[in-house]
């Protein structure tokens, strides 16, 4: 009952199961935090908005993406994952998401931004659907703990809307 | 002899154990994968190699930003990436995806079949809804340098026969 495989295995054991439980802690401890997030998005210009030779239609545009993300690090928090999606409506598609910039925010002081970019990644649609499309731009952020549960959230903003041409 | 039945029972029964765990975890996670550890380093830094994700697999629909589990035709081990672009059919729900990791410069249309330009339902394992770093070393090297499996269990048969 005293031997070395006895007691590395009890010690082992005892061992997990205490960093199990505290990393269920460290988790826990996330959901007191109570976060009050702001964002704001200005279309500054559209830069081209044209029909692809594959038949759909891709519009380019510049931004400026500001945002208070600071509310949302907690001790357990390694970093918060942030991208601004255009979210519409196609007769085709009840729901097109389509991610147009993402950034990594390390730490808290980085949280608070504004930021001048045109779109990150195409906003190409699936056919001919964007001319004069009314769109909401919806900031995501999903907050990456240390150890733990992840969490997720957004903020819509409405309200914007595509040329009726090309051009 | 009754020895040798009592050491085969015991095998047995961790065995038997261990099975019952991994299986109850697919039951609760929804997913044939309830547990994947992180093997590259394409979602830097939020994963690291030798991270532990835990998969929760459901119904609920696939939204931008989720982190799925995913299998591609022609290659066998799945990619843990983020969804950037989704569209869902009015009519049926089904949807069309497009990944791609967080440290990548280029979405994952490289990486998908040739001629797949989305990834659907089907395609999904599970997404990510927690994890554990480090926790996934072990199973890295036991793949990555198979002679340490080879001792291992040969360790372990030893220890039983003993």
């Amino acid at each position: 009952m005293h031997s070395f495989g006895y007691r590395a295995n009890a010690l082992l054991t005892l061992a997990i199961t205490l960093l199990a439980l505290m990393c269920a802690m460290a988790s826990f401890s996330d959901n007191i935090n109570s976060p009050s997030p702001s964002a704001h998005v200005q279309v500054l210009n559209i830069n081209w908005f044209q029909k692809q030779p594959n038949g759909n239609d891709e519009v380019s545009m510049t931004m400026n993406i500001s945002a208070d993300l600071q509310s949302l690090f907690t001790w357990n928090t390694k970093q918060v994952f942030v991208f601004l999606a255009a979210e519409y409506e196609t007769p085709k598609n009840s729901l097109n998401q389509i991610s147009l910039w993402d950034g990594i925010i390390p730490s808290k002081e980085h949280a608070k931004f504004w930021i001048h970019t045109s779109n990150k990644y195409r906003f190409i649609d699936q056919g001919r659907n964007l001319r004069g499309k009314e769109f909401n731009l919806t900031m995501h952020w999903h907050v990456m703990p240390k150890t733990g549960k992840m969490s997720e959230d957004k903020i819509v903003m409405p309200g914007y809307r595509l040329p009726e041409e090309y051009r | 002899m009754a020895w040798i039945l009592m050491k085969a029972l015991t095998l047995g029964m961790i065995i038997g154990s261990a099975l019952i765990i991994w299986k109850a975890l697919m039951c609760m996670s929804g997913s044939e994968s309830p547990v994947v550890v992180v093997v590259s380093g394409s979602m830097e830094p939020a994963f690291k190699r030798g991270d532990i994700l835990f998969l929760y697999m459901s119904k609920d629909p696939i939204r931008a930003g989720h982190i799925l589990v995913f299998n591609v035709d022609g290659r066998d081990i799945p990619l843990v990436h983020r969804v950037i672009e989704v569209h869902e059919r009015q009519d049926t729900g089904e949807v069309d995806i497009l990944t791609k990791g967080d440290s990548n410069l280029l979405d994952d249309r490289v990486l998908y079949a040739q001629d797949q330009l989305w990834l659907q339902r089907h395609h999904i394992m599970g997404r990510a809804i927690g994890f554990l770093p480090y926790a996934g070393w072990v199973t890295i090297i036991l793949t990555e340098k198979p002679i340490i499996k080879y001792v291992l269990i040969g360790a372990l048969g030893l220890l039983m026969i003993i």
